[in-house]
């Protein structure tokens, strides 16, 4: 940091501290861009298999629900646990709002993003609970990696 | 930002409080440091599965019945043991891509067989569904050269076992 002398005569000598608040702003502004509000909707619980195909969408989803299933079997919906029986009368509220909207179930993608070490068995049992409300389209999420951890 | 000192009436001068102002940029700093995270990007496998219905107008003579994948797990949810159709693959992914890419053929473009093939993916309830994803990935295709190379598109799954 330099300083700035006044000399034999002065008072006091001052830190100059424009570069270092410069610095310090720059910094900010880099980790407010990067920082990633998307994950709110994710969990740290969850850990997705991995693939080398999972490549990141070109467009967002139109109407997408994510649901995420733990190693326990429970799922993640809009910020609650829950078990997988509970899970009907939420999904029939989002069909509700779907149609309220004057929208097709057809028309949004359920998202389910099912840790690796989940039982096939409850994926499917999500998947069938779907289908019975009427939803159709599907995304398996998985992370984009080259070898499965 | 340059902080300028004001003078006035000759050697007094108007200090600006920058010490609050830096507390704050330090903490929102050790914020954003403390938070960062870098994330895998994630991708998806997209699979179409309306509810069976019965199928309206003539039977497509073209379409050629899905291609099963049968895999067995152990309690633990543990692989054991894979099968194509009929053809034994064992656990091992690469030998069911080969197998894939047999059935379904390397041409593509349009009338190939891989434009209308389809999987079915037969699982027990207690497989770990990392073994899903990795069928997954070795029947809807391969990178070559840095390209995606699609070799199967549809996907489903066969009607879920009960739990054991």
């Amino acid at each position: 940091m330099r300083k700035k002398g006044y000399g034999s005569g002065a008072k006091y000598a001052k830190g100059d501290m424009t570069p270092m608040i410069d610095m310090t702003f720059q910094l900010i502004a880099f980790f407010m861009v990067l920082i990633n509000f998307t994950e709110a909707d994710q969990s740290e619980r969850i850990h997705l298999p991995s693939s080398e195909l999972a490549k990141p969408p070109d467009a967002p989803l139109e109407f997408p629900i994510t649901l995420q299933l733990t190693k326990r079997g429970t799922v993640l919906f809009v910020g609650e646990e829950i078990a997988g029986g509970r899970l009907s009368p939420l999904l029939l509220r989002e069909k509700q709002v779907m149609e309220q909207r004057g929208r097709l179930l057809s028309e949004a993608t359920i998202v389910i993003r099912a840790d690796k070490n989940a039982k096939t068995g409850k994926v499917q049992e999500i998947i069938k609970l779907c289908q019975e409300l009427g939803f159709e389209r599907f995304a398996l999420r998985a992370k984009q990696k080259q070898e499965d951890g | 930002m340059k902080v300028r000192h004001v003078r006035r009436h000759g050697d007094e001068e108007v200090e600006i409080a920058m010490t609050p102002m830096i507390d704050i940029v330090f903490q929102l700093l050790v914020f954003f440091i403390m938070t960062f995270k870098i994330v895998a990007p994630e991708g998806d496998f997209n699979i179409r599965m309306p509810i069976a219905a019965p199928s309206e107008g003539v039977p497509d003579d073209n379409q050629l019945p899905p291609i099963k994948i049968r895999m067995k797990s152990d309690d633990n949810g543990r692989l054991t043991s894979m099968q194509v159709g009929q053809y034994h693959v064992g656990t091992s992914f690469p030998a069911l891509h080969n197998q894939i890419r047999e059935v379904v053929g390397d041409d593509r473009g349009p009338g190939c067989i891989a434009e209308t093939a389809e999987a079915e993916l037969d699982c027990d309830y207690n497989l770990q569904f990392k073994n899903v994803i990795r069928a997954i990935t070795a029947a809807s295709g391969y990178i070559d050269d840095g390209r995606v190379i699609k070799i199967i598109e549809k996907i489903k799954f066969a009607p879920p076992k009960p739990s054991t």
